[in-house]
């Protein structure tokens, strides 16, 4: 029971953070029909501007790579910078991480995507391999292959719960600023004419455009929320399991998209749902089955909803009565 | 009011039109009829900025509006209800014509707008919270064009709407065709359905493969015996 609830726990946390990355999947699938492969690599750079955003703002860094994390952790925090370590700290990175990815997005869209919008979604699909590509080798060069200590930006301590299962503080506030930011996220798109406008693009973008809507901000406006969205996970996951490189991207990011295909690809409370359910099945693998099969199971679920419901849990097929 | 100059338009190599030029004058309700492939709905994606004319020239109100981005030429006065209705099935009847008052930020003047469409299409009031995928067809259509209407145009294109839809539902679309008219909304009009095309407008172009073959006064083009054989089926 204990580990059942420690992995449920554990699960939530991570697929949080999977839900975060997959709704800029599926809100950029929504409104293009594009499959962002760069996705992931954009919350690579997320924990990467919140790492040089947590050192430049004073909180304590972490060394080099040989010292475990906890032994970093252990040794405790209290920089020698401006900013003591806090959730106040903890907050300022993440925002202005996210506000970097937002403009890093608008920058991918206008010079790789919107280019080639014209062709073929094939040629579109190749385009954004490539971004990914440019992002992960970029990222190598840039920031160094060798993989980066996060620093602490606030004190972590597990509180015990009933059953023996714990919960660590860190994992608590990941998902609080989670939730909050899907709240924030379903505010935007199903309050504001913004979000009207980008639900309208997703369903009919010529019709959109014959509303005198703008499509071409439109567009940029959901890969800057998606980008933002993915800062705030690579910031997010960094505090969890602080440890990155330019390379963490590839697999967070297949498993995030996986888990927007599993709610149904264009669907918003889907990849909420999809995120959940990847991290807490990979948690559940890892906690009963073996370590070893952590990376496969998002991709055996694939398989199969592939298989059994193509459009995914919440997604449905468009009928067009005449 | 509008007016095309010798325009042509492509499908990568495929000609689409071919050097067409017609004119519609202000309060005119002029239509366009022909098959299907002779170029009446890439006239309309032309003239709205949905593509771009190969060679040629759309002017309106004495502006050449060729290349101008379609949501541009909504803010100016064009407005269109899409082949095939485009409605957004997931958005209710009203959100729809929400969608259709985008640019305009009077809510008083879009409640009132609503209201205006609401009196037109009374089936429109009676499903007013209903998503717009749930509806018939010829409540569809009645939906596109009262969402056209929302943009309050000074022009406005109308693809097909008669298209797939019952006589008696025909009947009240063009019955909704004259009272816009008669409010001084100007009209372009694109039919199949010739015979009613050409009871409710002024003039007309008949457009074959890419190029316009005949015009004239609708009651002149109706009593033309190669009309009457090739599209009026008699």
């Amino acid at each position: 029971m204990s580990t059942f609830l420690q992995q449920l726990i554990n699960g939530i946390s991570l697929g949080a953070i999977y839900s975060l990355i997959a709704l800029g999947y599926t809100m950029v699938y929504g409104v293009l029909k594009l499959i962002n492969f760069a996705h992931g690599d954009v919350y690579m750079v997320g924990a990467f501007m919140g790492y040089y955003l947590a050192n430049g703002l004073g909180a304590r860094g972490a060394q080099a790579i040989g010292q475990s994390a906890d032994g970093l952790i252990a040794r405790g925090l209290l920089g020698s910078g401006a900013m003591e370590p806090s959730l106040i700290t903890a907050l300022v990175v993440m925002l202005l991480a996210m506000a970097i990815c937002a403009a890093l997005g608008v920058i991918i869209e206008r010079f790789a995507y919107r280019p080639v919008r014209k062709y073929s979604r094939l040629t579109a699909l190749i385009t954004a391999i490539g971004v990914s590509l440019l992002l992960e080798n970029g990222g190598q060069v840039v920031f160094g292959a060798d993989p980066k200590f996060f620093p602490e930006l606030f004190k972590k301590r597990n509180i015990d719960l009933f059953g023996g299962a714990s919960i660590n503080s860190a994992d608590i506030i990941v998902l609080v600023i989670a939730i909050a930011l899907m709240i924030g996220l379903q505010l935007v798109v199903f309050r504001t004419k913004t979000g009207r406008a980008m639900r309208a693009v997703s369903f009919n973008l010529q019709s959109a455009k014959l509303m005198g809507i703008n499509t071409d901000r439109i567009i940029m406006f959901t890969f800057a929320l998606g980008s933002a969205l993915a800062a705030a996970a690579g910031v997010l996951v960094a505090i969890r399991i602080p440890r990155i490189d330019p390379l963490m991207g590839i697999l967070v990011g297949l498993k995030a998209f996986v888990a927007a295909v599993l709610g149904g690809i264009g669907n918003i409370p889907g990849a909420v749902l999809g995120g959940l359910l990847i991290g807490i099945t990979e948690t559940m693998v890892v906690g009963y089955l073996s370590p070893t099969y952590k990376d496969a199971v998002a991709f055996a679920i694939l398989i199969l909803i592939l298989l059994f419901r193509p459009s995914g849990l919440l997604g449905s097929v468009a009928q067009e009565k005449v | 009011m509008l007016k095309l100059e010798n325009v042509s338009v492509n499908y990568g190599a495929i000609e689409a039109l071919t050097g067409i030029s017609m004119h519609v004058k202000e309060g005119e309700v002029v239509t366009l009829i022909g098959a299907n492939g002779a170029g009446k709905t890439t006239t309309l994606r032309t003239i709205t900025g949905l593509l771009e004319p190969r060679q040629g020239r759309v002017v309106f109100e004495g502006q050449d509006i060729s290349g101008t981005p379609t949501h541009k030429l909504v803010a100016r006065g064009i407005s269109m209800s899409p082949e095939g209705r485009g409605v957004f099935a997931n958005l209710s009847v009203r959100e729809n014509l929400q969608m259709g008052a985008y640019l305009n930020k009077d809510k008083k003047k879009v409640a009132a707008d609503m209201e205006r469409a609401f009196t037109m299409f009374k089936r429109l009031k009676e499903r007013e919270s209903q998503k717009a995928g749930t509806l018939s067809g010829g409540e569809q259509q009645m939906l596109a064009i009262g969402r056209a209407l929302m943009s309050n145009p000074r022009l406005l294109l109308l693809d097909e709407p008669s298209l797939g839809l019952a006589p008696l539902v025909v009947h009240t679309i063009f019955e909704a065709i004259d009272e816009i008219r008669g409010k001084g909304t100007t009209i372009l009009l694109v039919e199949q359905n010739a015979h009613a095309a050409l009871g409710h407008s002024d003039r007309a172009y008949v457009l074959e493969t890419g190029r316009i073959v005949m015009e004239g006064p609708s009651k002149e083009l109706a009593a033309d015996p190669r009309i009457k054989e090739a599209y009026l089926g008699e």
